[in-house]
């Protein structure tokens, strides 16, 4: 029988004492479609009950791992003790392919200062200065980026000053990161305080011209499982330029050189839509949110871009690629509809993983009953429509806010208002995003930032056919007699986006939701034991 | 001599953070949840690296600073952080260790807790231990904790017949080995931790939020009551550990013991055995030491000669060199990124005639340890999967030992310990260097 969402909901809360009960209460919702395309109201981007055990990771996290972390050619120093740089180290599958034998690749090192005692009582300050000279005494790397731990913010080590120091004596471009673990929620202000000094200090610092037509960048897209590989693949295919990619696969020149894209394609909305707004106000670029997860995302976002650059040629050239891949694609959506048709789904990961993916499934027939992000904000739930009515908190005020004006002699806007109107009227939301709630079914229960008691019970009162999350979760779920597909590093699999990925992702589900493993998880001589005890009893 | 000026940054750590050791340790006392008191981030990132070894669920709760909590204090979050957490979890016992944040900013946590009333009406004992992890590596952080679990919560009394065992961070393969000895030799043992069952438990029909297993409380109470204590480890310190605790408070003999790797160490750790048990080596021991020894026998000529790279935890690279020394390897670098001081002596106590060809190196990177390696020509390297990296520089095969190792299989069931140990180790390092040279080989043989 089909669960009571609202029930499930107090059962969730019920394991709360009535303070926390209280407030964790508005982070759980029950989905509703409204006639006028609103959702209901969901609390999210707000600290975690202390004494939860949450999927979340810090700031540093964000900052050094997720944004900065896939580009190869910014060596990257942890000012801090040793866990922080240790743990961030070669994550996430931070997967670059360097042009060349020469071209710079320091993804596989990790750099800390390992502070100790003494830095703690006295100041790191020196031992950071020594470490960034000496790191590029050994790899003369085109900029060195700084970040910050923990104990820096408190013992007031100024890291900026240092950056600023030493990008004077030794003439590479050095800027560091204040991304101290403790600064924000989640992961989510570390993306911000890493884009922000992106745009600051890297954004707009390499002038050489870019002749090529239909110039995009692809905003927040982590090559995860080698993603931006076939995204790239699928934009060389249909003609268009890739600029920069914030920041999978990406370069330091790319990103300096990235104002001179003529579109910003968005794909993770939550980790870097205000530098999509920044470029647009201080270079004139418009954008849109694209998708790459999913096939019929895919084709969306292709067409989308095409619309976006208005020529027939470019037009063309998207609907061959598109019908060129769309065959072997439908050849294994009904291949795998047969086995997996009406199976049930849980995604709670990422700022919009957990919405992207759920169209991959449905692609596959299968039904998301629960979805959540770990460190989504309101927007990213309900719509870009409730900015206006979002809180911000101590937490949220503690991240800069960049206030950012055209510039003088290079904003120049790709389109003009009228023409922006038009592609509104075609149907092409630019600066738009609907939110993940939207496109859940009713009903369906919508939980930010999942606390790991009430994945227990979720699993236990729905028992969906596959969970996705993250390494984390995976082996209670598995436990739990459920198969977990992480989806921060694609188990070792991927690549999941475009065409062949969506290819990929049908048949590993299939795999998944379909073996035969968990049969074997009752010994027969149990089965016999029950049997003669029911027997005994009779 | 190959002279590696000391730099100012760590490059690719050889160790990790005193409070995930703290985690591990905690995971191996019964009905315990860790609970980090700190930033919501070192919860998060110690999770995923045990859970990606052991790939078992690692719960561990974490009281989440803010920026106002660095100003005013954690007490509030550590309260409400605990009553929440017994609320979930109903816990027999909170471990609480402290990472940066409230060690810099010198919050007494033993006070705070000493003033702390449970809101719930599930009792539950707390254990506290301090961190930071600017503060030694996941190991001291690993004895600090069985340490403080002993002082907080052994109790004295009538001496009884049992032995206390700290085996160190061992796997749990080598845990369940252990419990294995000690009751073939009739000999009742607290092993502290035990997180051989928490770490590497079977698939469940109802899954259960506090795993089965683990050291129980009553046992460590009862620690102070034991006849003998046997801290493993010979790089262990004599000063400040949980045994040396026993000893002062509760009179509780200490002895100290290498850690059983090899025929040699694991022939002087079955001798103190027999003495503590007062019998002969069980007989399966003893042909389990009599089948290594005829492999060794047989296949000597393939390692004989061949040079190592050992890197890892301290006593587990003491025991790795014990063991290679005794094949007829080489160990040219045995290195470790923990700075206990006695990592030095306790390799030259093992290394037999090997000793005047190593390198001992505390404190290093692997980075450095790459640097090094190449000068030294090695034909393997040994350790965790964190020295692939290096491995796959020097175009060399890693065996993989210890901990993490997250790019393979079985870390937790991988044994390193006792006669079996060393057999499964011995087959390892031959296999590898009889792989290396069959895929070396322009024939392509498959029988020789």
């Amino acid at each position: 029988m089909k669960p009571n969402p609202h029930t499930v909901k107090d059962e969730l809360l019920s394991a709360l004492p009535k303070k926390s009960a209280r407030k964790r209460a508005e982070q759980i919702v029950v989905n509703e479609r409204r006639p006028d395309g609103s959702v209901p109201e969901i609390k999210a981007n707000v600290r975690t009950t202390p004494g939860a055990i949450t999927q979340r990771g810090c700031t540093y996290a964000g900052c050094k791992g997720v944004v900065i972390g896939p580009t190869r050619d910014i060596l990257s120093i942890t000012h801090g003790p040793i866990g922080c740089g240790f743990y961030s180290w070669l994550t996430r599958r931070n997967q670059t392919r360097p042009e060349g034998p020469e071209d710079a690749n320091y993804i596989p090192y990790c750099l800390s200062t390992d502070m100790q005692d003494e830095q703690i009582v006295f100041g790191g300050e020196k031992k950071l200065r020594a470490a960034i000279e000496e790191a590029y005494e050994l790899f003369h790397p085109k900029a060195i980026a700084i970040f910050s731990t923990c104990p820096v913010g408190l013992i007031g080590d100024d890291v900026h000053a240092v950056a600023r120091d030493m990008k004077e004596k030794l003439g590479i471009n050095v800027f560091g990161f204040s991304c101290e673990g403790y600064k924000g929620v989640s992961q989510s202000a570390g993306h911000h305080i890493a884009n922000n000094q992106l745009f600051k200090h890297v954004v707009g610092t390499n002038e050489t011209p870019r002749p090529e037509k239909f110039k995009i960048n692809l905003l927040g897209e982590y090559n995860i499982g080698g993603d931006a590989f076939v995204i790239e693949d699928l934009f060389e295919r249909c003609g268009i330029t890739l600029v920069s990619t914030f920041s999978g696969n990406s370069t330091y020149d790319a990103f300096a050189n990235s104002h001179m894209a003529d579109l910003n394609a968005v794909m993770c909305h939550r980790s870097i839509n205000y530098v999509a707004e920044m470029m647009e106000k201080k270079f004139g670029i418009p954008w849109i949110k694209v998708n790459f997860v999913g096939a019929e995302g895919t084709a969306k976002s292709l067409r989308h871009i095409a619309q976006y650059f208005n020529d027939a040629e470019l037009s063309e050239r998207v609907e061959k690629v598109i019908s060129d891949e769309m065959t072997d694609v439908l050849k294994t959506q009904f291949a795998v509809r047969a086995r997996c048709e009406g199976k049930t789904a849980m995604l709670f990961v990422g700022g919009s993983r957990a919405h992207h993916y759920q169209t991959l499934f449905a692609e596959m027939g299968m039904k998301t009953v629960a979805a959540g992000y770990e460190f989504g904000h309101r927007d990213d739930y309900e719509g870009r429509r409730v900015l206006p009515t979002v809180k911000v908190d101590a937490d949220s005020r503690n991240i800069e806010e960049l206030h950012v004006t055209p510039d003088d002699t290079r904003y120049l806007p790709r389109r003009g208002p009228d023409e922006l109107v038009q592609l509104e009227a075609a149907g092409l939301d630019v600066a738009g995003y609907q939110g993940m709630m939207p496109e859940m079914e009713e009903g369906a229960l919508v939980i930010d930032d999942l606390y790991h008691f009430e994945m227990e019970r979720l699993l236990d009162i729905y028992k969906p056919d596959i969970f996705c999350a993250g390494v984390k979760e995976k082996y209670a779920v598995q436990k739990a007699g459920i198969p977990c597909k992480q989806l921060h590093s694609y188990d070792y699999g991927g690549p999941y986006a475009g065409f062949r990925g969506a290819i990929n992702f049908y048949n590993e589900i299939d795999r998944m939701v379909n073996t035969r493993i968990w049969q074997y998880v009752q010994a027969p001589w149990e089965t016999e034991e029950e049997l003669e005890v029911e027997e005994i009893a009779s | 001599m190959i002279a590696i000026e000391p730099l100012a940054a760590t490059r690719n750590a050889c160790k990790l953070c005193a409070p995930l050791g703290a985690c591990l340790a905690l995971r191996g006392v019964a009905g315990a949840v860790p609970f980090l008191h700190g930033s919501q981030g070192c919860a998060t990132y110690i999770r995923r690296y045990l859970i990606s070894h052991f790939r078992e669920p690692v719960d561990i709760a974490v009281s989440g600073f803010s920026e106002a909590t660095t100003v005013f204090g954690g007490g509030d979050n550590l309260r409400s952080g605990l009553n929440n957490l017994a609320r979930q979890y109903h816990p027999e016992l909170i471990g609480i260790a402290t990472t940066c944040l409230p060690e810099t900013i010198g919050e007494d946590v033993g006070h705070l807790l000493h003033d702390f009333h449970p809101e719930g009406d599930v009792p539950f004992r707390t254990v506290h231990v301090s961190t930071p992890s600017y503060r030694g590596t996941h190991v001291d952080g690993f004895h600090a904790t069985v340490k403080a679990l002993v002082e907080q919560l052994a109790q004295g009394g009538p001496v009884r017949g049992h032995i206390n065992v700290f085996p160190g961070m061992v796997s749990p393969a080598d845990l369940r080995y252990l419990k294995e000895v000690f009751a073939d030799f009739g000999l009742e043992a607290t092993l502290l931790p035990d997180y051989s069952e928490t770490l590497d438990g079977p698939q469940l029909e109802e899954y259960q939020n506090i795993p089965a297993g683990g050291t129980p409380v009553e046992s460590l109470r009862a620690m102070g009551r034991a006849r003998v204590s046997l801290e493993m480890g010979r790089t262990m310190a004599d000063a400040g550990t949980a045994a040396v605790s026993l000893e002062s408070k509760f009179g509780v003999a200490r002895r100290k013991l290498g850690w059983p790797v090899g025929v040699l160490e694991s022939d002087r750790f079955f001798a103190a055995l027999s003495e503590l048990a007062g019998r002969p080596i069980p007989e399966k021991h003893a042909k389990e030491r009599g089948r290594l020894v005829d492999s060794y026998v047989d296949a000597h000529k393939y390692v004989f000669g061949r040079r190592a790279v050992v890197f890892g935890e301290e006593d587990l690279v003491v025991g790795l060199t014990a063991f290679l020394a005794e094949i007829g390897v080489q160990p040219v670098l045995c290195a470790s990124g923990g700075e206990s001081g006695r990592l030095e002596e306790a390799v030259k106590a093992v290394a037999g005639d090997a000793v005047d060809g190593i390198v001992v190196k505390e404190g290093m990177d692997f980075a450095t340890m790459g640097e090094m390696a190449r000068g030294l020509a090695p034909d393997f390297l040994i350790g965790s999967s964190k020295g692939y990296s290096v491995a796959r520089e020097l175009d060399l095969p890693l065996i993989r030992v210890g901990f993490p190792i997250h790019d393979r299989i079985g870390g937790q069931r991988i044994l390193h310990l006792g006669y079996r140990g060393a057999q499964q180790l011995f087959d390892a390092v031959t296999n590898t260097l009889i792989e290396r040279a069959q895929e070396r080989s322009p024939v392509g043989y498959s029988y020789q």
